[in-house]
């Protein structure tokens, strides 16, 4: 195997043994990317440099005989939605393109404390609004599995960099199924933590009251150590919660004997991909072997639930967007011939032209969501729906440890293919996005192929049920094994080559730090 | 004014608390600044950041609401107030819309004697905005200055319960009078930590129905409100008699041209698209809280006013006056404590300090002057060391330098002379050079004595003792 097929935790290990330096991992990472990625293009901002000096000081302390942090030197990615100090966070978006932030992100923080390597920033859609990574301003990333389809999205850059050997790790984002859904579209496990069980602070928000933070990873080992990195209280988030964090490795028996699983039949219905359905119930089937009761139950409002969505987070977005206007940083817009605009001729021209076509969708849903006249009818009947889906959620979880469901409805889909129907890509989200309105975890772990690439199987759990989740995830991973296996990096269509290396060549000049 | 004319005024206040740190992050709360160096990612509203509410300003806020007699709601939140202006970074003013902390309260406000309780609608907590600093006209550039971005606000609104621009400047002294007394604000109105906007309508008198009203902004003084509500009550009355149409405007007052000017009409009202901020969640308020609140909450005005009178024996218009601001209180009660005659030293402040604060154009608590400077002054006069007169000049001396009044006194030669050796010389040079008046007083002309006692007076430059001279000027004659 090669060293950029290894885990975060078979790299630990190897660091820890003395068998490799984490500048000679942080080499072969970088030599992988600098080979692939102009195929897979998950990078936005590679900081070579900056890992190279990491990886250098890590060194040096381990030499020492300094007691590290255990994924210390391994390296790391991050969705380009976190706020890295000093290095651009643009957030997949024209508005941000040259925007660099003063502070780290909480998350970015903590993992620096522990070691983390970073090789740089991930690519989205924009401001995280869409499902397959089109939505980008600067360009598509691909399904590592097959070249020619989306790798998901809006975290389709932490993904396929995961599934492509372009990072051990990397943290995602989800909003409304984020992390979850481009994991089950590149074959490995992402989880969407509790709301609260991880800090938003520098997290770019999309909708405050559904983002989450969370481990993007090759296997669930990997995905409970990060989770112990990157989750706990942090008083500079008003909706971080105040619980302990327990060690999400100790959850990792193999034993799932005993453990209720819930089936909501509303989660197999229409629309349903049948190659998907058919190895989800094989999974379900694994789980029952391994002495989990599965049952088949229902989830009476799964129908309102995309709806509901599309109303609070176009919303909430409105708001949290109106901060982009090219007063203070960002994209400012400037007239064409040299002259001057007045204030509202500024704002106006800047959003038009900073903002793409998905974004400025979702902010003229959310700004009408709101408006006086209709916000009883739609943002309020919203948070009513929302109530009521937190309820569905609740009455299963007296009867189950854990919901279980595909996590995308289709296996990778061709690029291009969903990009003029918004209808069909917000589909994609169908099974994913009751557990943000919930505030719930969820965990996509691959759980087989359906002609040749990978499906996800989706656990849900009651808040702060991360252990139960990693523990079920844990024991069916073991037993199936496919998260031992590795894209193939090729294509299945045919004529997309040239048109690849023509925007590989228009992205190399962004892709340096500044 | 016509009589036939009902004003109905209602007021909305803003101040900004003076809590050490800012609303939601912990910049300094500080005016006077470098423009843009109180500021953190958080009050720039830079992408990724999220507010913490500072604890101090929920307690003042419920302080504030307590002394105005509100309700103290146990369940609250903070909504987004969406509106684009560069001063604002966000594009949304963190603020509270249906759930206010503070609700039905009332201030009770003398007026005249008597006393109308004004109703407080609502008391809430929001973040202000920043500046903008307009470049020279024609440079087409304006700065923005985010050091306010974030200051904690709260609005007090008042129910439309005022009914003459005097009662509405009444209302505005005990408001801010009180939230001295609380200790929450500077209240500084040319600081803009205290601002003001009006709202006025007017009705025929004994009418119940509420005319479209008018918002008058940009006063920056008490006086500039009540001036600004009169013009505006004339103008509003004038519209009543002729018969015509009231729109529903927002006004600026011209405090040059005393009149108020259309700044915007209201007919198509912004829509703020208020929700409730995810980033912040709701307020649970314990009653125990609550009840720690109330429990540190200074004497108010109106009870410290009813214990002048009562303790000191002061007539009502001195206790008025002295408890009309917690500092003068304070000031006062700091120069009885040292066991003074009560009225005599509420003379003193309510006439002599008073006096020269307002022609110094300064804040009681910024005089140099001191109540233990008062209270030896005072001692100097009962020990007969110094005149009543003297003593005036002393004072404004004190107030001016900050001297005891003792090195005052010694450093002028102001020593009033009792000694009855060292002014016989001088009585007896005074007789000798009148003979004529003397002899007036000897027929009983009272008048001739006063003369007399002040040529020994200007020959002392004030100095002697003027019963001593009385005394002095019998016995020789």
């Amino acid at each position: 195997m090669e060293i950029y097929d290894l885990t975060a935790h078979e790299l630990a290990d190897l660091l820890r043994r003395g068998e490799m330096t984490s500048v000679e991992i942080a080499g072969a990472i970088f030599r992988r990317i600098h080979d692939v990625d102009g195929d897979v293009q998950a990078y936005v901002t590679i900081t070579e440099d900056q890992a190279m000096e990491t990886a250098r000081k890590i060194d040096g302390e381990r030499l020492q005989g300094r007691d590290l942090p255990y994924l210390a030197g391994v390296p790391a990615g991050l969705k380009d939605v976190l706020c890295t100090r000093g290095i651009r966070t643009t957030c997949g978006s024209r508005m941000l393109e040259h925007f660099v932030p003063p502070y780290d992100a909480t998350v970015v923080a903590k993992l620096s404390a522990s070691g983390a390597v970073f090789t740089g920033k991930l690519n989205m859609d924009e401001f995280a609004m869409g499902s397959s990574t089109e939505n980008s301003a600067f360009f598509p990333t691909r399904n590592p599995w097959d070249l020619g389809c989306v790798p998901g999205g809006s975290s389709g850059g932490p993904a396929a960099a995961v599934a492509a050997g372009e990072a051990p790790y990397a943290l995602g984002t989800d909003t409304g199924g984020s992390i979850r859904q481009p994991a089950s579209l590149c074959g490995i496990v992402g989880l969407k933590p509790t709301y609260g069980l991880v800090s938003r602070y520098g997290l770019v928000a999309f909708a405050s009251s559904l983002d989450q933070v969370g481990p993007m990873t090759k296997d669930v080992r990997d995905c409970a150590l990060v989770l112990n990195l990157i989750a706990g209280h942090d008083p500079l988030d008003s909706t971080s919660a105040p619980v302990p964090v327990p060690d999400y490795t100790s959850f990792l028996t193999g034993e799932i004997r005993g453990l209720r699983v819930g089936v909501p039949r509303e989660f197999f219905g229409d629309g349903l991909d049948a190659g998907v359905s058919a190895v989800v119930k094989d999974s379900l089937a694994k789980l029952a072997e391994l002495g989990a009761i599965v049952e088949e139950c229902s989830f009476s409002h799964a129908e309102y639930a995309l709806p509901c969505y599309y109303l609070i987070a176009p919303a909430e977005a409105s708001s949290n967007l109106a901060r982009y206007d090219g007063v203070h940083y960002g994209y400012r817009a400037m007239p064409p011939d040299g002259g001057e605009y007045d204030l509202m001729e500024m704002y106006m021209n800047t959003r038009s032209q900073g903002f793409g076509a998905e974004v400025k969708r979702r902010i003229m849903l959310g700004t009408y969501a709101l408006s006086s006249g209709y916000y009883d009818a739609y943002y309020l009947k919203a948070l009513k729906l929302r109530t009521l889906i937190r309820d569905d959620f609740s009455r299963l979880f007296e009867q189950f440890d854990a919901i279980a469901s595909p996590t995308s409805p289709t296996p990778p889909f061709r690029l291009g293919e969903k990009s003029n129907d918004p209808l069909s890509m917000y589909l994609s989200d169908v099974y994913t996005i009751p557990v943000n309105l919930a505030g719930i975890p969820g965990i996509s772990v691959p759980c087989g192929f359906t002609d040749g690439l990978p499906v996800g199987l989706q656990l849900m759990g009651p808040v702060f049920s991360e252990g139960t989740l990693l523990r079920i995830a844990y024991a069916f991973e073991q037993h199936t094994g496919h998260h031992r296996a590795r894209a193939p990096l090729g294509c299945s269509g045919s004529g997309e080559s040239g048109a690849r290396q023509a925007e590989t060549a228009g992205r190399q000049g962004r892709r340096d730090a500044p | 004014m016509n009589d036939g004319c009902e004003v109905v005024i209602g007021l909305e206040v803003h101040v900004e608390l003076h809590t050490r740190t800012k609303a939601f992050c912990s910049c300094p709360n500080e005016f006077g600044s470098e423009p843009n160096t109180n500021v953190c990612p958080v009050c720039m509203g830079l992408p990724g950041v999220l507010p913490v509410l500072n604890q101090a300003v929920l307690e003042s806020a419920i302080r504030t609401g307590l002394a105005f007699n509100c309700e103290i709601a146990s369940f609250s939140k903070f909504d987004r107030k969406n509106y684009y202006y560069p001063d604002l970074p966000k594009n949304y003013q963190v603020s509270q819309y249906d759930l206010p902390l503070c609700r039905q309260g009332y201030l009770d406000v003398e007026m005249d004697g008597a006393t109308r309780r004004i109703g407080i609608t609502r008391v809430h907590m929001e973040e202000d905005a920043g500046k903008l600093v307009h470049g020279p006209v024609g440079s087409g550039y304006s700065l923005v200055d985010t050091n306010r971005c974030g200051v904690p606000l709260l609005e007090i609104v008042s129910e439309p319960d005022l009914r003459t621009p005097e009662e509405a400047r009444a209302y505005l002294e005990k408001l801010k009078a009180i939230l001295e007394y609380i200790d929450v604000s500077d209240c500084k109105m040319e600081e803009g930590s205290l601002r003001c906007d009006a709202n006025i309508s007017i009705r025929p008198a004994g009418s119940t129905v509420l005319n479209p009203k008018s918002e008058v902004k940009n006063m920056n003084s008490f006086r500039a409100v009540q001036h600004a509500l009169a013009a505006e009550a004339e103008r509003l009355c004038a519209i009543l008699e002729e018969g015509d149409q009231f729109i529903l405007e927002t006004r600026a007052w011209d405090e040059v041209a005393g009149v108020t000017v259309q700044m915007r009409i209201k007919e198509e009202a912004s829509d703020y698209r208020y929700f409730p901020d995810p980033d912040l969640v709701p307020l649970v308020i314990s009653p125990d809280l609550v009840a720690q609140v109330r429990s540190a909450l200074p004497e108010l005005p109106s009870a410290r006013r009813q214990r002048f009178m009562a303790d000191y024996g002061l007539p009502a218009y001195d206790a008025g006056v002295l408890t009309g601001s917690r500092p003068l209180a304070d000031f006062y009660e700091a120069c009885v404590g040292a066991s003074h005659d009560s009225k005599t030293v509420s003379n003193w402040v309510m006439g002599e300090f008073l006096r020269l604060l307002k022609a110094h154009n300064l804040e009681v608590e910024q005089a140099r002057l001191t109540p233990s400077h008062l209270v030896e002054m005072l001692q100097l006069i009962d020990r007969g060391d110094i005149s009543g007169k003297i003593a005036k000049a002393v004072f404004e001396e004190m107030f001016i330098s900050g001297s005891r009044p003792r090195e005052i006194v010694e450093a002028r030669g102001l020593a009033q002379i009792s000694d009855a050796g060292a002014l016989s010389a001088v009585v007896q040079q005074v007789l000798d050079e009148n003979p004529v008046v003397v002899e007036d007083y000897r027929k009983g002309k009272e008048k001739a004595m006063a003369f007399l006692v002040g040529q020994v007076m200007k020959a002392t430059r004030g100095q002697a003792n003027p019963q001593l001279v009385n005394k002095l000027i019998r016995e020789r004659c």
